[in-house]
């Protein structure tokens, strides 16, 4: 198992290398660039601006460029920030355990909702609990978290008074509530479905209904043979889902002042800050592998008949 | 009777006398506040930023030569005590205050206005704010490599700087700007501290902390030079691009003011709760759509390159109706380039406003009556964006002109807008605070690429502006080719002429101090912003 997860680990390289080359290319391909946007309202004289792209080496041939970029990556250099003029990996540090904080947070309303919910429907099948259960998780699905985060933000903020309308709280649990739900949601509604197709496809195997027959209590049944086996068929989708969610944030930290990666990436690409964009892609890109391998080796665990060599 | 003449008396006194206290302003508590153009604060090294996101937030710690004063819609000297100005303009002498000290405890100097001004010419440094010295003496060559520092500014002693300029200017105008703030050198090469991050300057509030993509704190500056103040005892800003996310945080009270877009306006206007709280103001700032006379038709012809076509253009649209119905009143239509703010503008310029039917008399006599098709190019926006492109569609369809909006990504945008990659373009330029300034960059010398978006070349338009700029020190006779340039530029229509912009700002009963700030609303001066004893956060 050690030399999987070292196998795996090493795989990220060529992988980072090949997401960076493509996020390279793309932003220089973009019309627009840093210079003329570093000027704001003011606009830089054409002197200021030709000195500024010679400075961030904007006037070399795109090849050299990147490997500049991809050799100070191996050493941990991701360049400064055009604007702040600061290291690009000061200006993430501080930012990856809010987004991290938010995500985890909606993995685990996600969970803690969506999965009974999706269980005991599926036990149910046909029943009333099951089609609100799947109406609700085809809307949760469908909403734009912009505009659930907004009424959520009303009702709770504005009309009762309850939550904080927005901003970090110094890391305070309460001001996570509004954001992560929002996050969460569609996430919940998809685990209910996917639950629940996955315990329908495991009722329906041969051993549940041999430990049925056997005389077993139901809920027995239920949480030895039934729900271990979801398990693996949930971890594969929920697992898949929560490394992208690390990129998704985006919109709801823009919404709530969150500062998290999202809101530094979103800020990054209107400025063309090259440098900060890419340093963002390559934060989510490590993350989203990073949980894929956690949750391959986490199939290892749950299930003893997988085995890596 | 006598008794309750005596009542009444003693009712009216009573309300005088807590009117009267409740007019004089009380110092302490805390104040939350927005930064509302961005998702981020790019940096508190104001010399660096070139826009109104760190502006705003940079004019509470630092302050420059001179600080804009929105009561007399001009800037004020704020660092020194007076200033000398040679007869020809050319000599400005600068005569310090003694009592001005940094966030650092260390006193004001004229060492740090030459750091400064040097460090923001320094060519290395490629600092927008740079273009804000070009008329003084010796910066050319600083900019050129020629020369290490400024010959033109020079410390006559610690509290005494004389500034050389090339050609007389206001300097007032070239140096209030926030972007000017003077630094102290030790704070700023600091290493161990990133200045950006770590800022230290002259102004009312310090620096406490930045949550970077959330909010910034600022406490009261205690060895602030001006006695009492700021009231103040805490400020921040917090970094909220949404205008619904503000808008509900606004109601909830968690926000002391808020930034109000059409929708919010639109539902407070009319809101007793709201409407007694704000603060509108025509910004500096004219919306218009630029047209590119060197667009060619399929069949070779220049339409924008007559003058009847732009005329009928600006003819054919009512800019009343679309800004009442589609921007729900928040803006002033325009009737020339310069708004009212503006000094210079012409209270008495005739405006295209709406007139069908000249306007296709005006395309049928310039041989257009079968009208063309048109590409508008612009952002997104519903104020100044394809939003409004959109509402114009049915109006210039009257006059035969088909438009089709564009709409692109604001970097994308500008690109083309330099490069003269459009057709027609929308968007909103700067229109203030000095007019000459303003007016400048529609000069014969200037293309499409120096920001003279419609390529606008007139020889008696750049002579009254140059008659402008030559009659500095005469107030009178600078604005009165002020308003003949101003005049020469609508009667051309090289643009069609939308608005200016509305800025309103909301605020809680307990605010006292929110201005009427026209260059931009949001550059509020929190120095005497002040909170009654009712604001949640008044302690």
């Amino acid at each position: 198992m050690l030399a999987y997860t070292i196998r795996r680990l090493l795989q990220f390289i060529p992988t980072i290398i090949a997401i960076t080359l493509l996020v390279f290319l793309l932003l220089n391909v973009l019309p627009g660039n840093a210079a003329l946007m570093a000027g704001g309202k003011q606009r830089l004289s054409q002197e200021a601006q030709e000195r500024l792209i010679e400075k961030w080496g904007l006037d070399q041939p795109l090849h050299v460029r990147y490997w500049n970029y991809v050799s100070g990556l191996v050493t941990g250099e991701m360049g400064k920030s055009y604007f702040t003029r600061e290291d690009v990996g000061a200006m993430l540090a501080p930012r990856l355990w809010p987004t991290f904080k938010l995500a985890l947070s909606a993995l685990l309303i996600a969970c803690i909702l969506g999965i009974p919910l999706g269980f005991y429907s599926a036990m149910h099948q046909g029943s009333w609990v099951d089609s609100v259960t799947m109406v609700g998780a085809v809307s949760g699905v469908s909403m734009p978290q912009f505009w659930l985060g907004l009424l959520l933000m009303y009702l709770f903020s504005v009309k009762l008074g309850v939550l904080p309308t927005f901003g970090y709280g110094d890391g305070k649990v309460i001001n996570l509530i509004l954001p992560a739900f929002t996050l969460g949601v569609g996430y919940m509604a998809l685990l209910a479905r996917t639950t629940r197709a996955a315990v329908v496809e495991v009722l329906t195997q041969d051993y549940v209904r041999t430990a049925r027959a056997k005389g077993l209590r139901p809920l027995l049944v239920n949480r030895k043979h039934v729900f271990r086996n979801t398990l693996v068929l949930l971890l594969t989708s929920a697992g898949l889902q929560f490394g992208s969610l690390i990129g998704e944030t985006v919109v709801v930290e823009t919404l709530f002042s969150w500062p998290g990666i999202g809101s530094l990436l979103v800020n990054s690409i209107f400025y063309r800050d090259i440098p900060v964009t890419q340093g963002c892609i390559v934060v989510i890109i490590s993350a989203f592998l990073l949980i894929n391998l956690i949750v391959d080796l986490l199939y290892a665990v749950i299930d003893p008949r997988i085995k890596y060599s | 009777m006598k008794k309750y003449l005596v009542t009444l008396l003693t009712l009216a006194l009573a309300a005088a006398l807590s009117a009267g206290a409740m007019a004089a302003p009380r110092s302490g508590g805390s104040f939350e506040w927005i930064a509302p153009y961005g998702s981020s604060v790019n940096s508190l090294d104001p010399n660096m930023s070139d826009d109104e996101q760190n502006e705003m937030v940079c004019m509470s710690i630092h302050t420059s030569m001179y600080r804009w004063d929105a009561k007399m819609n001009k800037p004020r000297l704020e660092l020194a005590e007076k200033v000398d100005i040679s007869d020809d303009g050319l000599v400005y002498t600068y005569h310090l205050r003694k009592d001005i000290k940094f966030h650092n405890g260390r006193g004001l100097v004229a060492d740090d206005i030459v750091y400064t001004y040097n460090r923001i010419a320094n060519p290395d440094n490629a600092f927008g704010a740079a273009l804000n010295l070009k008329s003084v003496k010796g910066v050319q060559e600083v900019l050129d490599k020629k020369a290490e520092s400024i010959s033109g500014i020079r410390k006559i002693d610690d509290y005494t700087v004389e500034i050389t300029l090339e050609r007389p200017i206001e300097l007032a105008y070239a140096l209030f700007p926030i972007n000017m703030a003077i630094l102290p050198q030790e704070a700023v090469e600091d290493s161990s501290k990133p200045f950006g991050s770590n800022p230290v300057g002259l102004g009312p509030f310090e620096f406490v902390e930045w949550v970077k993509g959330s909010k910034i704190v600022l406490k009261k500056f205690d060895d602030f030079y001006k006695e009492g103040l700021p009231y103040l005892d805490r400020l921040t800003y917090n970094i909220m691009n949404d205008s619904a996310a503000r808008d509900n945080a606004f109601r909830a009270e968690e926000l002391d003011a808020n930034l109000l877009y059409s929708s919010q306006y639109a539902a407070m206007r009319n809101d007793p709760n709201y409407n007694k709280n704000m603060v509108e103001v025509a910004e500096m700032y004219t919306r218009m759509i630029a047209f590119n006379q060197d667009f060619t038709l399929p069949d070779g012809r220049k339409p924008f390159a007559d003058k009847r076509v732009r005329q009928a253009f600006n003819y054919a649209i009512d800019e009343a109706l679309i800004i009442e119905k589609h921007q729900k009143g928040k803006a002033y239509p325009a009737k020339s380039f310069l708004p009212p703010t503006t000094p210079g503008h012409d209270p008495d310029a005739p405006s295209y406003g709406y007139d069908l039917e000249k306007a296709q008399a005006l395309m049928k006599e310039a041989g257009y009556e079968d009208g063309f098709d048109l590409e508008v190019v612009g952002t997104g926006s519903s104020s100044y964006g394809t939003g409004v492109v959109e509402v114009t569609i049915p109006f210039l369809k009257k006059i035969g002109i088909n438009v089709k909006p564009v709409t692109l990504e604001g970097a994308a945008k500008y690109d083309r807008q330099l490069s003269g990659d459009f057709q027609a373009i929308i968007g909103s330029l700067n229109s203030g605070p000095d007019p000459v300034q303003a007016l400048w960059r529609f000069h014969g010398s200037n293309d499409r690429s120096t920001r003279n978006t419609p390529n606008f070349k007139n020889k008696d338009f750049d002579a009254a502006l140059e008659a402008a700029a030559a009659a500095r020190g005469d107030e009178t006779k600078r604005l009165e080719f002020v308003k003949k340039a101003n005049r020469i530029f609508w009667e051309e229509a090289p643009i069609w002429f939308f608005n200016y912009n509305k800025a309103i700002i909301a605020y809680h009963p307990w605010v006292h101090g929110i201005q009427a700030v026209g260059p931009e609303m949001m550059f509020q001066d929190f120095t005497e912003v002040w909170v009654e004893e009712s604001s949640p956060r008044a302690q």
